[in-house]
């Protein structure tokens, strides 16, 4: 009966991940901070003879101490601040109609998942869209746009539940919350730390000549640590985006395994597609976490090279075909393939 | 070296045994608990028919019959829910659902009940629930599935009779007529049958 990739597979699969990003991004704090240490404490070799002057690795220590705080803030605060910045509203006490046939539809899905009830909210933007975020299914919150529920009928609102259901039962909102976090922290920390260099002779200083093997040591670890401050915010950007990418597909599978209704997924994408203006009320932080690109990006529709590297969803076409690929599966194995 | 190895055999063949012991149980605590989630729904069904039925009573005079074919079926599903078995409660809840789905597509043929407010609410509650039993049954299915295979399955089936696991029954859905409305769902579709 179960269609699509392995739960325990994928939940594994997601704790890989969030290790080894951790992993990456705590050599590269340490990199960014006592690489730096490490210049100056060359060039304070260099110039002078045997007494070296500075011996604390101060910079190294300040990084570290503001990383770790900055990322475990925004690892707890994360999803509310997407939300808050989204505009979103928690359904607490549905009124209209629409509203509390989404509360049922999350309702079902929790069911289907046999997860907790993800809490609901509503952004009021003409768009269609939805997004799911949160630390684990106990903590996950579940977004939808008001013109989403204005364009998809009761069916289809189920599938694209079903695929933030997805996103909460395979726990990719864990991992997009915590490369969020750590992606905020880089770009921070190197534009703040950009600012320290241009305005500051911090590294010069000292008196006497510096020359010598270790003069030059002190210039190559400088220089390639100022590289990795100015590429650091794009390439975890970009490496941001290739998770993001990976998870569109499996949210997509995992859906139809829970509604076991490929078919209204496919449909729902293509009405979402259609109305393709861009959703105002989605800013860039939370656009890796929606079901379709709120940006309306040229290259989300693309595949090839340039495109695999900046788009944070796959090209919806794509999705549909594989949806109605699962959906004519599924008929095939019930017999009830149509007689043309 | 001897009895060295032996000692090494011994107790990876142990903490193998505990291993398959603890999965196995709890994949049977995770039966246990799917198969609770469908009663918590089944209950949430019977305590909302008879809402339903006082909301359409003055409006389907000559439909005495359908209404209370839904109140049957809900009282035997009732009896049956309270310590019946898999099969039992399977059987007595196909039989409400069809009750139920016959009652919907009668409920179209009047188009005052239709467009009142109140009764599209409890419609829509009463659809989210069948879909809820729906889910549940599928949820159910699964992981009972999951704990019958590993518990058939080579080298585990060697400690299934320890962790005393039994073939969980699986939900069937028999009634032929159930089968061919999935979802209770008539506010968007032409009636069926």
């Amino acid at each position: 009966m179960t269609a699509g990739p392995n739960l325990f597979e994928q939940q594994a699969k997601n704790r890989r991940l969030t290790v080894a990003w951790l992993a990456l991004f705590i050599l590269f704090f340490a990199w960014l901070g006592f690489g730096g240490d490490l210049a100056l404490y060359l060039a304070a070799a260099s110039r002078t003879e045997g007494q070296v002057a500075y011996r604390f690795p101060w910079i190294g220590i300040v990084v570290t101490t503001i990383a770790a705080i900055t990322a475990w803030v925004s690892w707890r605060k994360g999803p509310q601040q997407v939300l808050w910045s989204t505009g979103a509203r928690e359904l607490t006490a549905p009124q209209t109609f629409e509203e509390k046939q989404l509360v049922n539809v999350v309702e079902e899905m929790a069911v289907a998942a046999g997860l907790p009830k993800p809490k609901v909210y509503v952004i009021d933007d003409p768009d269609p869209n939805a997004f799911a975020t949160g630390r684990d299914a106990s903590t996950a919150c579940i977004a939808v746009t008001s013109g989403l529920l204005a364009v998809v009928n009761r069916e289809e609102l189920q599938a694209v539940v079903a695929h933030e259901m997805g996103h909460v039962r395979n726990l990719d909102v864990r991992l997009m919350t915590l490369i969020a976090s750590l992606v905020g922290v880089i770009v921070v920390l190197s534009n703040g730390m950009g600012r320290m260099l241009r305005g500051g002779g911090w590294l010069r200083g000292g008196k006497g000549k510096a020359s010598g093997p270790l003069a030059l040591a002190a210039l190559v670890v400088f220089v390639l640590w100022v590289i990795t401050l100015i590429l650091a915010p794009f390439i975890s950007r970009i490496m941001a985006m290739a998770v993001s990418r990976d998870r569109e597909y499996l949210a997509d599978a995992t859906g139809a395994e829970l509604t076991r209704n490929p078919g209204a997924l496919a449909s729902a994408l293509e009405k979402i597609e259609t109305h393709e203006a861009p959703t105002t009320h989605i800013k860039e932080g939370a656009a890796h976490l929606c079901i379709a690109d709120p940006l309306g990006r040229d290259v989300n529709l693309k595949e090839g090279r340039l495109a695999d590297l900046l788009a944070t969803h796959p090209p919806m076409a794509m999705r549909i075909t594989r949806l109605k690929g699962m959906a004519f599966q599924q008929l095939k194995a019930a017999g009830q393939l149509p007689a043309t | 070296m001897g009895p060295m190895l032996f000692l090494v055999v011994v107790v990876v063949l142990l903490l193998w045994v505990v291993g398959a012991y603890n999965g196995l149980i709890a994949l049977k605590n995770q039966t246990v608990n799917a198969w609770k989630q469908i009663d918590v729904q089944l209950k949430r069904r019977h305590d909302l028919i008879p809402n339903l039925v006082n909301t359409v009573k003055g409006s389907m005079e000559f439909e005495k019959d359908t209404l209370q074919a839904v109140i049957d079926a809900r009282s035997k599903a009732m009896a049956s829910g309270s310590g019946g078995g898999v099969k039992e409660t399977a059987a007595a809840e196909g039989m409400l659902s069809g009750a139920l789905g016959k009652l919907f597509v009668v409920m179209e043929r009047y188009p005052d009940l239709k467009s009142s407010q109140n009764v599209r609410d409890l419609q829509e509650e009463l659809s989210s629930t069948e879909n809820k039993i729906a889910f549940a049954r599928q949820l159910y299915n699964d992981v009972a599935t999951g704990y019958n295979t590993k518990q058939q399955q080579f080298p585990t089936n060697l400690v299934a009779g320890l962790a005393k696991a039994e073939i969980a029954e699986l939900w069937e859905i028999e009634d032929k007529a159930e089968r061919a409305v999935p979802a209770v769902d008539l506010s968007l579709k032409k009636p069926q049958g």
